[in-house]
């Protein structure tokens, strides 16, 4: 680490001028609640009033945007963390992730949405929206004025199915099937959605100004608590610290990465809301930051422990989506090269020397990747706004006042975030039992749960 | 009768066939095993866990032959098997008590 560290010091820092030499004079723009749409339009004379109209374009690239999510999760996700697992376990990661994805979907549209985006409550939105009352085909959205609810509530349903469904790589390869599928029923209800309220649907942490552009806290850094006390809670598998446990198929993993990374665009860009020019910030800097991070992963890795692996490049590479998650509509292409530097190293560190440090058996680094890249995007985004280091500043920003703002959401994300997470698997452990047997952790639960094998010799 | 039982290099295996097959051996068995003497295994490193894999892949390879040409088998395939580097293998023979052939029911060293 110690050769590492001067020569990416001064990568940052020249990087860092390089970000505030080609600042734009950017206008202060009222962004105070991730999505904020950006009016492109020319603003309205005051006599005329604005109608919303539903804009082809801003509706097209949503529902575009709700499939490449789609495909983050079935099948981007599923192969990411099946490739990591042995095989004698890689069809129970892949069923989990499925039925997540088909089980959170369906409970959004029934009752997410409306506890979600209903209402203005502290915590909660409201009933009103129960079983999408109320919404027709052409109804426009509330949140969204250019483009239909359905669409709306499309999009919102894969960020709740992919949220949970990243819980998932933290307890495998020992969770009873049944655990999982009341945990995440639970965890969605008292976990997701509160907080998705409270960033997005115009609950508390909104009303303090957090700037989170497609998810850093909502997803990234919510999951990642909740992984990791999964991971407490079930405790270690079976040899570990002692057997080889090595990925079954690092191939899969890469191709679920790569999954990832092209979905992502439609993650971040798509949370602009529209075919903009935000959208347009950020889709680039989705593919900058994440080159950078993937770089920065392998070129500490290979100084640190004299090889550059695969295995790295897609850590690293997901290291950066992470974390330039919550900034991707409000930094500058600059600004996300050296968040992605720094994501990498850090996160490196975050899957080995912090995981060591934590004792726990997190079996495909959630906490490690998405829990400290969320924190790290989080409070970098507060830095990398600033319109003197090329970002969207919001009105009337102090960068010293909004990392303070930043640093608040992640702490009650965590602590939120933790407790629901330690009841909801607790009442899963009251009705059903966490962990599987030994025998059937020994033979895996491809066979023992789910009375398949996913590679028939 | 004897069974002779050779562990050798993957790459090796080629050249063993052979000079196996010049000798006029006409069949063998051949094995992907993974084991280690004195040759030391390698280190696998995915994110934070390091393992030692002691295990290397190798070839093994059965022929079931005449007790009058083993000592010209053993010398071909020690001679095409080694590299002279640590790793290169062992053979063991054993004796063959009795050898079918399915097909005709011929035994013994018509069988062979």
């Amino acid at each position: 680490m110690k050769k590492s560290l001067p020569a990416l010091s001064l990568g940052v820092g020249l990087l860092a001028a390089a970000a505030g030499a080609f600042a734009q004079e950017a206008a202060p723009v009222a962004a105070v609640v991730v999505e904020a749409v950006v009016q492109t339009a020319a603003p309205v004379a005051a006599a005329a009033e604005e109608v919303a109209k539903l804009d082809a374009g801003d509706t097209a690239w949503m529902l575009t945007s709700t499939m490449l999510v789609i495909l983050m999760v079935i099948p981007g996700l599923a192969l990411f963390y099946g490739g990591l697992v042995r095989s004698k376990n890689m069809l129970s990661v892949l069923a989990q992730v499925f039925t997540i994805f088909s089980l959170i979907t369906v409970l959004w549209a029934i009752y997410g949405f409306s506890l979600t985006f209903g209402g203005e409550g502290k915590f909660y939105g409201s009933f009103d929206k129960l079983f999408l009352a109320g919404i027709t085909p052409d109804t426009l959205s509330a949140t969204l004025a250019t483009i239909p609810e359905y669409v709306f509530v499309a999009f919102q349903s894969t960020f709740a199915a992919i949220t949970v469904a990243l819980i998932v790589g933290a307890f495998a390869e020992r969770m009873k099937f049944a655990a999982v599928m009341i945990f995440s029923v639970l965890w969605f209800t008292f976990s997701y959605i509160p907080m998705a309220h409270m960033v997005w649907g115009g609950g508390l942490l909104a009303a303090d100004g957090a700037l989170d552009f497609a998810g850093g806290t909502v997803v990234h850094i919510n999951a990642a608590v909740a992984g990791l006390v999964g991971a407490y809670m079930v405790g270690k598998r079976i040899g570990f610290g002692k057997e080889a446990l090595p990925p079954h198929s690092l191939t899969l993993t890469m191709v679920g990465a790569s999954l990832l990374w092209v979905g992502w665009f439609g993650f971040n860009a798509g949370s602009a809301g529209a075919a903009n020019g935000i959208a347009g910030l950020a889709f680039i800097n989705t593919i900058l930051a994440t080159g950078a991070a993937a770089v920065a992963w392998i070129v500490t890795e290979s100084l640190h422990k004299g090889k550059a692996s695969m295995l790295g490049a897609a850590s690293g590479a997901v290291a950066g989506l992470v974390t330039i998650t919550p900034a991707a509509g409000f930094v500058g292409p600059m600004g996300s090269i050296v968040m992605g530097l720094i994501a990498g190293p850090l996160c490196l560190w975050g899957v080995s020397g912090l995981k060591r440090m934590l004792k726990v058996d997190d079996v495909c680094d959630v906490f490690g990747v998405h829990g400290v890249g969320g924190i790290l995007g989080a409070i970098l985004t507060g830095v990398f706004c600033a319109a003197g280091l090329g970002g969207v500043e919001p009105e009337g920003y102090n960068m010293a006042a909004q990392v303070w703002v930043q640093f608040k959401s992640v702490i009650v994300t965590i602590v939120w975030c933790g407790v629901a997470s330690f009841i909801c698997f607790k009442i899963a452990d009251v009705l059903v039992g966490l962990r599987v047997p030994e025998d059937a952790e020994r033979e895996g639960l491809d066979i023992t749960t789910h009375g398949e094998s996913a590679y028939n010799r | 009768m004897k069974m002779v039982s050779a562990i050798i290099k993957p790459f090796k295996l080629d050249e063993v066939r052979e000079a196996l097959s010049q000798l006029g051996v006409q069949g063998i068995t051949v094995t992907e095993v993974k084991g280690f003497g004195r040759q030391k295994g390698h280190t696998e490193l995915y994110r934070g866990a390091e393992y030692v894999v002691d295990f290397l892949p190798k070839v093994k390879l059965e022929a079931a032959v005449d007790g009058a040409v083993l000592e010209q088998v053993i010398e071909a395939i020690e001679g095409a098997a080694r590299t002279g580097k640590i790793g290169d293998g062992k053979i063991f023979v054993y004796d063959l008590e009795q050898v079918v052939r399915i097909r005709t029911g011929e035994t013994g060293k018509e069988a062979l």
